[in-house]
Parts: C-alpha cells; sequence; structure tokens
C-alpha cells in the first residue's frame, strides 16, 4: 500500500502553482500519470523519490514514513528503496551498459542481478558498449534495467517512452510490463498516450494544475460516456466563402483543414478566427489501420 | 648554470597545484550547486585575484603575517608557523592567487552536467561524496585538466605575489621569475635569457600538452 498526500508551491513558467494531491494505490498496481505539461506530474514524482521535498504532508510506502512534515520524517533519496528512470535516461556516460547497472549495487553484493537483468532486456551483445554509442530505445532499456539493481519495491518512470517511435514503443511497453510483473513491483509511471495508458495501467489519475481531475481504470476514465457514435472537435475558422444557396466553411482542426458546409443561418455570425466546434452523429466513418 | 630558482618554481607550482585542486573541488561544488544568498560574495572573492594587482594581495598578505602584528604573532607562536618570507608562506600565497584558475573550470564543468546524473546516483543509494568521486568528476575530466594546467602554469609565471611576500631569498624564496628581474638588474642577460627560454618553453608545452588531449588530438594519434 503507497499512500501520499502532499502539499508544494511550484514556481511554474506562469506564475506558482499550488500542487496538491492525495494518492492511494496497493502494492503491485500499475499507475499512470496523466495530464497537461506542468500539471505537476513531474514533481509529484520527484517528491515520492525525494529529489523534491513537499511543503507539507505525509508519504507512507509500505507501512515505512517516507516523509512526514508532522513529525519531521524525510528519508533521503538514498533511503528510499526505489527506482526511478529519468526522462534524459540519465546514463553514466564514462561507464559502460554492465558498469552502469553495476555501479547500483552495494559492495560485495552478488552480481547475478546485473548479468540477469541485462539479460531480460536483451542487452548481452551491448553490455561493453559506452552509453554515447547506443540508440533511444537502447539507452531506454539500459536505465530501466539499471533502475531495477536496487530490488526496489517502486518503480518510478519519468515519461519512459516519449521520445520513442511507435515500433520501439510497442515492445519496451511489453518489457516494462514483463518486468512489472516479474519483480513484483510497484509502478508509477507518466505517459499523454492513451494507448500506452490502455496496455499498461491498471490505474490512472488524471491530473489538472496540480490537483487529481479525476482517477480511476482507463476504461472508466477514457471509455465512458465517449462512445456515442459522435466525433467533436473544436477548431478555428480559416475562411467562410459563399457557394450557391451554401457556404463553406473552412476549418483548421489540429493541424488539418476540413471544409464544412453550413447554411446562411449556421454562418450568421461567424468571423476568420472564431473557434467552433464541429460535431457529426449520423455517419460512418472509414477505419483504415495504419502502419505501425 | 644555477638551476635552483628553476627547480624552486616548479615545485611551488607542483605543491600549489595539489594543495589548490583540493581546496578547489569542494569550493566549485558548492559554488555550482548552492543556492545560498552569500554565494555572490563568495564568487566574487573568488575571482578578485583575476583583476587585482599582485601586489595588492601581495601587500596585505606581508601585512596580516608579518609577526610584528597581532594575527603573524599568533601563527609564530602558537603553530611556529612563519609565513613571510618563507617558502609556506609562497605557497598559501599562490593558492589564493591562482585560486579562479583552478575553481572557474571545474565549477563550470560541474554546471555543465545534467543534474539527473547527481540524482540517478543519489536515488541509486550513492552518498554524496561517492557520487562525487565516482560520478561527477569522471564526467569533468577536460575541466579538471584544464583546471590543473592553468593553476600550474599561473603559479609558475607570478610575480608580484611572490616578491612581496617572499622577498628574494635563494634556495628559499627566489624562484625564476624574480631571479629574471635579479639578473636584468644586474645586466646579466646571459642568465636571464636562460631561465626566460626554460620558462617560455615549458609553458609552452604544457598549455600545448592541454589543448591537445582536450581537443582529442591525443586520442585520434593513438587509435
Amino acid at each position: 500500500m503507497i499512500s501520499c498526500e502532499i502539499e508544494k508551491t511550484l514556481r511554474a513558467p506562469g506564475g506558482e502553482m499550488k500542487l496538491h494531491l492525495e494518492l492511494e494505490f496497493k502494492k503491485g498496481d500499475l499507475v499512470t500519470l496523466y495530464g497537461e505539461s506542468g500539471a505537476g506530474k513531474t514533481s509529484t514524482l520527484r517528491m515520492l523519490a525525494g529529489l523534491l521535498t513537499p511543503d507539507r504532508g505525509r508519504i507512507v510506502v509500505g507501512g515505512q514514513t517516507w516523509f512526514d512534515s508532522g513529525s519531521k520524517i524525510n528519508l533521503r533519496p538514498q533511503q528510499r528503496k526505489l527506482g526511478f528512470v529519468f526522462q534524459d535516461y540519465a546514463l553514466f556516460p564514462h561507464m559502460t551498459v554492465r558498469e552502469n547497472l553495476e555501479y547500483g549495487l552495494k559492495s560485495r553484493e552478488d552480481k547475478n542481478i546485473v548479468s540477469h537483468l541485462i539479460e531480460l532486456v536483451s542487452l548481452e551483445d551491448l553490455q561493453d558498449r559506452r552509453p554515447v554509442t547506443l540508440s533511444g530505445g537502447q539507452k531506454q532499456r539500459v536505465a530501466l534495467a539499471r533502475a531495477l539493481v536496487g530490488k526496489p519495491e517502486l518503480l518510478l518512470l519519468d515519461e519512459p517512452l516519449s521520445a520513442l517511435d511507435a515500433r520501439i514503443r510497442a515492445r519496451l511497453q511489453d518489457a516494462i510490463l514483463a518486468l512489472h510483473r516479474e519483480f513484483g513491483l510497484t509502478t508509477l509511471l507518466i505517459s499523454h498516450d492513451l494507448g500506452e495508458i490502455h496496455k499498461l495501467s491498471d490505474h490512472v489519475v488524471e491530473l489538472e494544475q496540480g490537483s487529481v481531475l479525476r482517477q480511476g481504470s482507463p476504461e472508466q476514465l477514457f471509455l465512458q460516456n465517449r462512445i456515442s457514435g459522435k466525433f467533436r472537435f473544436t477548431g478555428q475558422v480559416l475562411s467562410v466563402e459563399a457557394s450557391g444557396v451554401l457556404h463553406i466553411v473552412t476549418v483548421l482542426i489540429q493541424n488539418q483543414l476540413v471544409k464544412v458546409v453550413a447554411q446562411e443561418k449556421e454562418i450568421y455570425d461567424l468571423k476568420v478566427g472564431d473557434r467552433v466546434l464541429v460535431a457529426s452523429k449520423a455517419f460512418n466513418p472509414v477505419l483504415q489501420k495504419l502502419d505501425s | 648554470m644555477n638551476w635552483e630558482p628553476l627547480i624552486l618554481t616548479f615545485k611551488l607550482a607542483f605543491v600549489t597545484t595539489v594543495l589548490l585542486l583540493v581546496v578547489a573541488i569542494p569550493l566549485a561544488y558548492w559554488l555550482a550547486f548552492s543556492r545560498s544568498r552569500i554565494k555572490p560574495v563568495v564568487e566574487t572573492l573568488v575571482s578578485m585575484p583575476l583583476v587585482l594587482p599582485p601586489t595588492v594581495l601581495g601587500f596585505y598578505f606581508l601585512v596580516a603575517f608579518s609577526p610584528g602584528n597581532a594575527f603573524g604573532n599568533w601563527l609564530e607562536e602558537s603553530l611556529g608557523l612563519q609565513l613571510v618570507f618563507s617558502f609556506p608562506g609562497l605557497v598559501l600565497a599562490s593558492i589564493l592567487y591562482s585560486l579562479p584558475f583552478m575553481v572557474h573550470p571545474i565549477q563550470s564543468g560541474l554546471s555543465g552536467l545534467s543534474p539527473s546524473l547527481k540524482e540517478a546516483s543519489y536515488v541509486m543509494g550513492k552518498s554524496r561524496f561517492t557520487t562525487i568521486w565516482n560520478v561527477l568528476l569522471p564526467n569533468i575530466r577536460p575541466s579538471l585538466l584544464t583546471g590543473i594546467v592553468l593553476a600550474f602554469a599561473h603559479t609558475v609565471g607570478e610575480f608580484g605575489v611572490v616578491l612581496m611576500i617572499g622577498g628574494n631569498i635563494p634556495g628559499h624564496t627566489k624562484v625564476a621569475s624574480i631571479a629574471i628581474y635579479d639578473e636584468v638588474e644586474a645586466l646579466n642577460y646571459g642568465a636571464a635569457n636562460f631561465y626566460s627560454a626554460v620558462l617560455f618553453a615549458i609553458t609552452f608545452c604544457i598549455l600545448l600538452l592541454v589543448y591537445l588531449v582536450n581537443g582529442g588530438y591525443v586520442k585520434r594519434f593513438w587509435k
């Protein structure tokens, strides 16, 4: 059981932001933190790891208090049994892959775990290489394996897969799941990719402006109320042209130009630059698999 | 030819550089990562020798360490240290005088490292000392080399501070730069030329070595 209640005033680019969270999840869960950038996801992870000190609150992991502002307990990162995968991987450039992993061992500790982890993430052929010669996906695998050398109970992953392309992503998602199960970990990861969240997580927490907007299983969060056979997009009007009795409105939706036929009464007070909602109900969309 | 001033110069530079390295690493670490309010003041003090005439530094040393006043007297009575006109005094003055040359490269090397390297090491259960020694310092080797060499070369080249605090005692405080001045005063151009040429050649070689190593030329040559 991991429970945390933390408060921290963060200095964000747009001024101060108050982060106030109450989270609780079961041992063995894979939890995803989801939300816009600047919502406080990374800061939450850093506070759990002890790299950032909350202003107030309590963090209890598996019965051990890691932080309690009331009784002035604040374990150093070194004392918290956790693995952390940084967004930039943070591999030590001057060590080989194997040395990076071995660095995490305590003195005179058995080196078998290192070999075992290298095998699990299929890095046998690369173990004597320096990080600089590895691809993004390979570095990610090293970072993942290295985070597990200390046999942590809690694994924190800060946007582990965001910089990778789709194919490597899928393989690494499998690797994360496999390691999560093999080591009986409780894993907390940050992700923006809905597909990834569906595939990996037991529990999703959506953050907004430093507080929990909603949480639940991925199905609860992303599917409920959403299957209504309806498409809704918001966009910006780029032009309105008359074409016979109808009008053609060009709308920019994300980065696509869409032409919409509209009637006189619909464009009555529409100006170029207005934000509009484009919605449709009774039509049959074409579904086509994209090469991944 | 009298090699004594040259040997003394390099002995001074060597001792100064070694001690400076020990002092500069913690200081540079603090300057690179601290958010203390007195940091600008410390930064200024470290950089002062860059702009201050060496004679100013030497003069205040002379005043502070002279056995004629309280502090100098206390040093001599309780620690048996006579810093004025002695080799230990030269070392101390040289350390302060070359401080920015050692601290600045190490400081900028440390602040250039990704903060996650340090944090990754902490999360892996390693102490701050282990982290500095095994992760941070190995990754700023070029900065360390630059600092060591600049401090060494700068100590070899110092004149004003040494003259003020060390005087001109053969075998104790008469380093090469002072010997050159001495010989010129005595119109001994041959001897002055000898010291000068040796200093010129050695400093050239040292600096060339840094640029070769840091520019990666040596590695390319060995491959």
